[in-house]
This record gives C-alpha cells, structure tokens and sequence, in this order.
C-alpha cells in the first residue's frame, strides 16, 4: 500500500553555533549573523518519511513548511533525498505566530492536501524548543500522535512506533492517519543524491520563477515538477482571528540579554604544580571534597 | 475576566511514587496560589492510585482530584488529554502548570489546542504580575509570568497569556526547588469517573512493549560534578573526565555540544535543554560556557574551569580558572587528590 506522507519542517537559525556577533550591542538577535538551516530533527522526521517510502513503494512524500519566501530552500533539500513536492507557507500577515497559530496554519495547509496517511515532523525546533506544534496539529486535525519517536513502520494500515520515554522505550502501535514527532536520536538522514541535485536544482517557488531569466522560466513552466507551490492566507482558507499575532494567546512581555554575575576568579597556570596542588589541599581542608 | 479560579497541577507518577518534577511544581504552585488567593489543585490520573493523595497533601494541596482506571496507566495522549480537556472545561482553571517531560510536553500541547489557552514551554522562572498591553492599553492584573530561555538561550523572554484560560506552563525537573509546606496539611480528595470524562474511542494508540529502568545516573542530586564539553575532544579524552568524577565520588556531566557530538550519554546533559544543577563543587572542563549550558548550572557554590582558552565565557563565572590541557591537569589533579586526601 503506498502512502501519502507530509513532513514538516522549519528553517531555523542555527542557535547551536551562536558566536560572538549573534547578540548586538543593543541585546537583540542579529539574525543575519546566523545561518539559517534545516531544523535538525526536521531531518530525522524526513528520513523516517524516506524509510517508509522505501518500504512503500509508490508513496509520495510531501514537505511542508511555513516561514519567509526563502524556506523553498526546505523543499528542495527533501527533493534532492528522494521527496515528492512540497509547499511554502508565506505570507506576511502568518508572522508573529506562536505555536498554536503556527499549527493552525499548517492544519489548514494540510486540510487543503490530498488525503493525507500519516504526517511526520521533528520533536522540536533548536530555535524555540517548545515540542508543541506537532501535538497541537494532531489535536487541530483530530487526529492521535505519538511523539518522541525513534523508528516507524507501518503494515496493514497500522503503524509501529517505537519511541524515547523518560529512561527507556516503549513500543506503540496506532491506525493511521496519524501524527508521529522524531527524536534526534533516530537515524540521520541520508545525505543529498547527486541524480536528484541535477533533477531539481531548477525547482522554485513562483516568486523565485519571477527572478530568473526568460530561458530558465521557460525550463521551468516546461518541467511541472520544477514548480514548487508557494500558498498565502487565502489559499489555506485561513481565519484571520488564528494566525499570526492576533490569533496568538501568548504574548512576549519582555525579552532581556541573559547576563551572567561574573564573579571574581583566581586564574590558576595549568603548568603551575605549587598552585594546583594548593587548590586541592584548599577544597579539601574545606571539606568540598574528601 | 473571572480569574478567582484555582492553580491546577497536573502530577505523573511512577510506581505509585509521585514524581519530583511534580512534587517541584506543587511548591512552586504553592506560593503562587497563595500570593493569588486561590486554591492549589492536583490532578492525578493512572491506575493504582490508593492514598496517592497522601504523597502531595504536605505540598499544601487543598483539592485532589483522582481518575482511577487500569487503562490510563502507563500514560497515552488521547485519554489523558480528553481528560484534562473535559476537566478543564468544568473547572476553568486560571493556572495549570506540567512538568517539561516527555509525557508533559506531549499532553500540554494538546491540551492548550483544545482550549486555545496559550502555553509556555520549558520555563525557568514563574511569577505573578501585572501586564498592560502595549497597543490597546489594556490593564490586566495578576497575571502569570511565564520566564523562559530563547533563542538557544541567549534571550530570556517573558511571556503572558492576558486574554485565555487556563495560562499554562511546563517546567523541566530539577529548575524548581521541592519543599515541604506543612507535612500534616490536609486537602480534599475528589474522585472523577473516567467514563465520563473520556471517550472508549480515545484507546487507539496501544503500548505492546514497554522497557523502562531506573536511572543509573543522578547527576540532579550530586554534590560534586564533573562535566565535559566540546573541549575533551572525542569519546575517549571524555574517560578523564570520568576518572576525575570516580576518584572525587561525584557524577560526570555534559554540555549539549559534548552530547550532540556524541561524548557522552544525553542523560548526562546540564544546561537548559538538559538537567539544572546546583552542586557543591562543578568542574567544567573544556566546556565554552555557552549560555544555554551556564543556565544549568550556574548556582553551582564552587565553580572550577579547566580551559585551555583563557577568554573562555565560563571563566568568567567560575571561582577558579585553570588554564592548560586537560590531559596534563586532570591526572594531576587525581595526583594531589590522592596523596592529600587522607
């Protein structure tokens, strides 16, 4: 039985690799010093989408993602490891979402897709680490889930999850459709397939379409696959009162730089031996250890 | 809006022991439903729940409600959630806050969906105060403030839900401080009929194996840390660090980056997206001190940074810094440990 698949995912800033420079003078994010990449469990999500495709032959594999215009970029990162098609959400007026406007978005996104079997998305995203879209999408679309899922299978209509609990696994099974959040800790994804690159290097959004020569638009409009569907409000039929800002319960009140008391510390040479041996002599007579 | 309502905590258990996380979030509860004048709510549903309420009553909760039924134990979503749903919608708390555990951050989520009431992941810090907002002016009293790290932790925000019900939160275990209220406090209990409250249909996902053990690791309670960072260099450089925490009698500890690149066990991780902890003594080595891990780990009382860079954020905070190679320092350190400590 093939299988119609949407992963989610997000671009993301690469808060890991936060250098000096990401924070200005002013105590804001300067996000122009961050790379934006592909949420890392995002393509946990992606290759268990791969795996069951492998196991399912004919299944179709759909990314969907909401953020700036650039986030086609997502679409074909998953077209170069074997993904189908895709759509961008963007449009200004879903910005400033919080996570419960933010899964009602993509719902609807999802509504207006083709019947969909099973939805998979990373745990969370490294720039919010909240853990709630994928939950909150199930509960919008009605549908269970599992979370911090490590493998799935599917066969017969059910799927086999095996899943991360707090100090050990635990294994479920659940009738699609369904809504499965990956874990870091299952298998990375595969990397990008040279024949795949060449496929879809050429694959945009209309508005990329819009800045290419007249050659390349051509290439484009003569190859459907190259056209990756790029959807606003009103193609998700979205209610104005749940996106964005407005359709957000939560709100930020403030936001401060993280500043730490520096303390006043006694700088010790590693090569010094009277120094380090004193150090421990002190901790002990202390009692902070022995 | 009405917000003479009550706190609710929303309480996991294991082995018929309520856990810390929840035990943590009764106390902080506590204070807040005491600074709002309301009542402090546990909700506990599994199965086996005989004087369960025994457990959290010294935590100061006035109200315990109980859904017992072999079905809801171990946890799944759907149940749990129609639970806490059809609850909520009867009660209309103004307060509910979970633990950021598995189970928690897999419930709240649906939970708040549900009732469109905003949530707060992962919280560090929770208060209560006043909001106005910034374009309609409008005042609000008391509300809950929702302190968290973002943006892997190099911004702490505070967030408010001024306009639903209830303002829900999820704290990580270990980020608050568990304490006794009153050990002979006495509450009320209730017990809730789970067939009213949740639908036969909700048992779709089933657990067919469950493989759990007891943590062998403890860093949470340990006096003395040592923890490793990106800086120990591989999986193998990282057996110093154990050497160093065998041979003081403390547990060994992480940063995300040690973690991520596969040094060391991720139960083993101290920062925001790990455990808090507050030790005795806390040796970082070759750890950067990147926000998100100080954030951990910063209430340390002693504070030693082993770096080989001298501008290393950490040392910034640490009461001694020790400049060099671990691979020289750390067998040294063993070295004089062994020949003063007896």
């Amino acid at each position: 039985m093939s299988l119609n698949i949407v992963v989610l995912a997000k671009q993301v800033p690469d808060t890991r690799n936060v250098g000096k420079d990401a924070m200005k003078a002013d105590g804001t994010i300067n996000r122009a010093a961050l790379p934006a990449i592909f949420n890392p469990e995002d393509l946990n999500a992606l290759e268990q989408a791969l795996q069951l495709k492998d196991a399912h032959p004919g299944s179709k594999i759909t990314l969907v993602t909401m953020g700036l215009p650039r986030s086609a970029e997502m679409v074909r990162e998953s077209l170069y490891r074997g993904g189908d098609d895709g759509v961008v959400l963007t449009d200004r007026p879903l910005g400033g979402a919080d996570t419960l406007a933010t899964s009602y978005s993509l719902a609807q996104t999802i509504r207006h897709l083709d019947k969909v079997d099973i939805i998979v998305g990373g745990r969370q995203a490294i720039d919010g680490d909240t853990a709630q879209v994928g939950p909150q999408i199930a509960e919008k679309l009605g549908l269970p889930q599992v979370t911090y899922a490590e493998s799935v299978k599917v066969e017969d209509g059910i799927a086999t999850i095996k899943r991360r609990i707090e100090n050990g696994f635990e294994t479920v099974t659940c009738p699609l459709p369904l809504v499965v959040t990956v874990n870091g800790s299952a298998d990375a994804c595969r990397p990008r397939n040279a024949k795949l690159i060449q496929k879809y290097k050429y694959a945009v959004t209309p508005s990329e379409k819009a800045q290419l020569n007249e050659d390349r638009q051509k290439l484009v409009e003569a190859r459907p696959y190259l056209n990756i569907r790029e959807w606003g409000v009103a193609d998700i039929e979205a209610d104005p009162n749940q996106i964005g800002m407005k359709g957000s319960p939560t709100k930020v009140k403030t936001v401060v730089n993280v500043v730490f008391q520096a303390k006043e510390s006694k700088t010790i040479e590693g090569g010094d031996e009277v120094q380090l041996e004193g150090l421990v002599q002190e901790l002990i007579a202390d009692h902070i250890i022995g | 809006m009405n917000d003479l309502n009550n706190l609710v905590v929303y309480c996991e258990f294991d082995d018929g022991k309520v856990a810390d996380v929840s035990l943590e979030l009764l106390t902080k509860g506590r204070t807040l439903a005491t600074r709002l004048g309301v009542k402090l709510e546990a909700l506990i549903i599994g199965d086996k729940l005989d004087g369960i309420e025994e457990q959290v009553f010294p935590y100061g909760v006035d109200v315990v409600y109980k859904v017992e039924d072999e079905r809801l134990y171990p946890y799944t979503s759907l149940p749990h959630s129609s639970i806490v749903i059809n609850l909520f919608k009867e009660i209309k708390p103004q307060i509910c806050l979970m633990g950021a555990t598995v189970i928690g951050r897999d419930l709240g989520p649906r939970v708040s969906s549900c009732l469109t009431s905003g949530l707060t992941a992962d919280c560090t810090a929770l208060e209560i105060g006043d909001h106005t907002d910034p374009i309609s002016k409008t005042e609000y009293k008391d509300l809950l403030y929702q302190i968290r790290p973002a943006f892997g932790g190099n911004i702490v925000a505070t967030i408010v839900n001024p306009e639903h019900r209830p303002q829900m939160a999820t704290v990580r275990e270990g980020v608050m401080k568990k304490e006794i209220f009153d050990p002979n406090y006495k509450g009320e209990v209730i017990n809730l009929d789970a067939d009213k409250y949740v639908d036969p249909a909700s048992f779709i996902v089933k657990i067919i194996d469950r493989e759990v053990e007891k943590s062998k690791i403890n860093i949470k309670n340990s006096p003395i840390i040592v923890a490793g960072g990106y800086g120990v260099g591989s999986k193998e450089n990282f057996d110093l660090i154990f050497q160093l925490a065998d041979v003081l009698g403390g547990e060994v500890g992480a940063s995300r980056a040690a973690v991520d690149a596969g040094f060391c066990e991720h139960e083993r991780q101290i920062g925001q997206t790990g455990v808090t902890v507050r030790p005795k003594l806390y040796i970082a080595c070759g750890i950067s001190g990147q926000i998100q891990h100080v954030a951990g780990m910063n209430e340390s009382s002693i504070i030693i940074s082993i770096n080989n860079d001298p501008a290393a954020p950490i040392n910034a905070i640490a009461d001694y810094v020790i400049t060099g190679n671990l691979e020289e320092i750390i067998p040294k350190l063993i070295k004089y440990y062994k020949k003063n400590s007896k």
